[in-house]
């Protein structure tokens, strides 16, 4: 904790010392706005159907990056320091791309194999439940389904 | 922090951190990351099961309640007050951070208690999402919500529910301890007499990435 000459200012250095206040607000109401823009979007979805599920998705997840991003860069301060800090976080972080990519490509032909190769899953798909009482007590887990 | 740094600077020469970063901080950020990994892993194996389903429970029908509204369909709200709730507790942080750069001390104390404020309110809300889903018969292994097209669902659902918001809920908890233990050392006056309230920026970093997961929890479960 002594050693902090690693840095090149403490609290006490007056030339920055003061940290602006603005920057922090400013991203606040970002944040807040861009979840209120979603929850409108959700909202118009659940009146009216529009826009479409899947388009609101990609939308959604587009929002939610911009989200991180300025969590990541405003509050955490992460945009204030310097490069080679930046390209250590930022770098190993590009792995998600893959890992998101990957797996849910995974899941999705998965999904496309058991429904051609086991009809039973697909039959169970189709049918309805009563939406209240009983079916708690069934077993959760269909048979033929791995999981 | 906004550091002056001179034109030029040789980062590599030796002699100081290549990153310009206190060792604490440099280490809380590689947490972070691997904390980031481990969050990332819940949420895309939650990914991959619901791409291999079929169809999967409509989050606007699971969760509709609000506190005291009876039976009233109210989809998103509850969930909206949580993430400001979070989103205003994260803009304290970094207030009391600035505070601490300013060198005050009675700021950094005032708004770290807002900030551990907002954080049980957080976890009332959770408790409270938590005890009126379990009423409603979910749980893990058991979930009483029919697919979007009415058949009937596994229960993945619930199980990834329960357990993403779980660790989520624990790292705000520990959150709001390390916090209290920052207050504590604040009000004694450590941070004072260090000449520095880098304690607090670390504290104040852990807590920023509770709320950056919360943002990704709430677009999976609540909104997609």
């Amino acid at each position: 904790m002594s050693n902090v000459d690693t840095t090149t200012s403490h609290g006490h250095d007056n030339a920055h010392a003061q940290f602006d206040t603005r920057p922090i607000w400013r991203t606040f109401w970002i944040l807040l706005g861009i979840t209120m823009v979603e929850l409108l979007l959700a909202t118009i979805h659940l009146k009216t159907g529009f826009p479409p599920k899947y388009v609101l998705n990609g939308v959604y997840l587009i929002l939610t990056c911009a989200k991180a991003f300025y969590i990541i860069a405003e509050f955490m301060h992460l945009r204030h320091e310097i490069k080679n800090m930046i390209m250590t976080i930022a770098v190993p972080a590009l792995l998600f791309v893959w890992f998101v990519i990957a797996f849910v490509s995974d899941g999705n032909s998965y999904r496309e194999l058991r429904n051609r190769y086991d009809k039973y899953q697909l039959e169970q798909n189709d049918k309805k439940v009563a939406p209240e009482g009983g079916e708690r007590e069934t077993p959760a887990v269909k048979p033929g389904s791995p999981e | 922090m906004a550091q002056a740094i001179p034109a030029g600077q040789k980062w590599w020469s030796g002699g100081k951190s290549p990153f310009n970063v206190e060792y604490g901080k440099l280490m809380m950020w590689y947490f972070l990351m691997s904390d980031a990994f481990t969050f990332g892993a819940f949420l895309i194996s939650y990914g991959t099961i619901r791409f291999s389903s079929n169809s999967w429970p409509d989050p606007n029908e699971v969760f509709r309640a609000f506190p005291l509204m009876g039976g009233l369909h109210l989809p998103l709200v509850f969930v909206s007050l949580m993430t400001f709730i979070l989103i205003m507790s994260s803009v304290t942080m970094v207030l009391a951070v600035a505070a601490g750069h300013a060198g005050d001390q009675k700021k950094v104390t005032f708004y770290m208690i807002l900030t551990i404020i907002g954080g049980l309110m957080f976890l009332g809300c959770q408790a409270w999402e938590w005890t009126h889903l379990h009423g409603e018969g979910a749980w893990w292994g058991r979930n009483p919500f029919p697919n979007i097209n009415g058949s009937k669902a596994s229960t993945n659902f619930t199980n990834f529910f329960f357990t993403i918001t779980g660790f989520h809920g624990f790292h705000v908890f520990s959150g709001v301890v390390i916090n209290c233990i920052m207050l504590i050392k604040n009000l004694r006056g450590d941070f004072a007499r260090r000449g520095h309230y880098l304690m607090i920026e670390k504290a104040g970093l852990y807590w920023h990435f509770v709320d950056l997961v919360w943002v990704f929890v709430f677009t999976c479960f609540y909104l997609l």
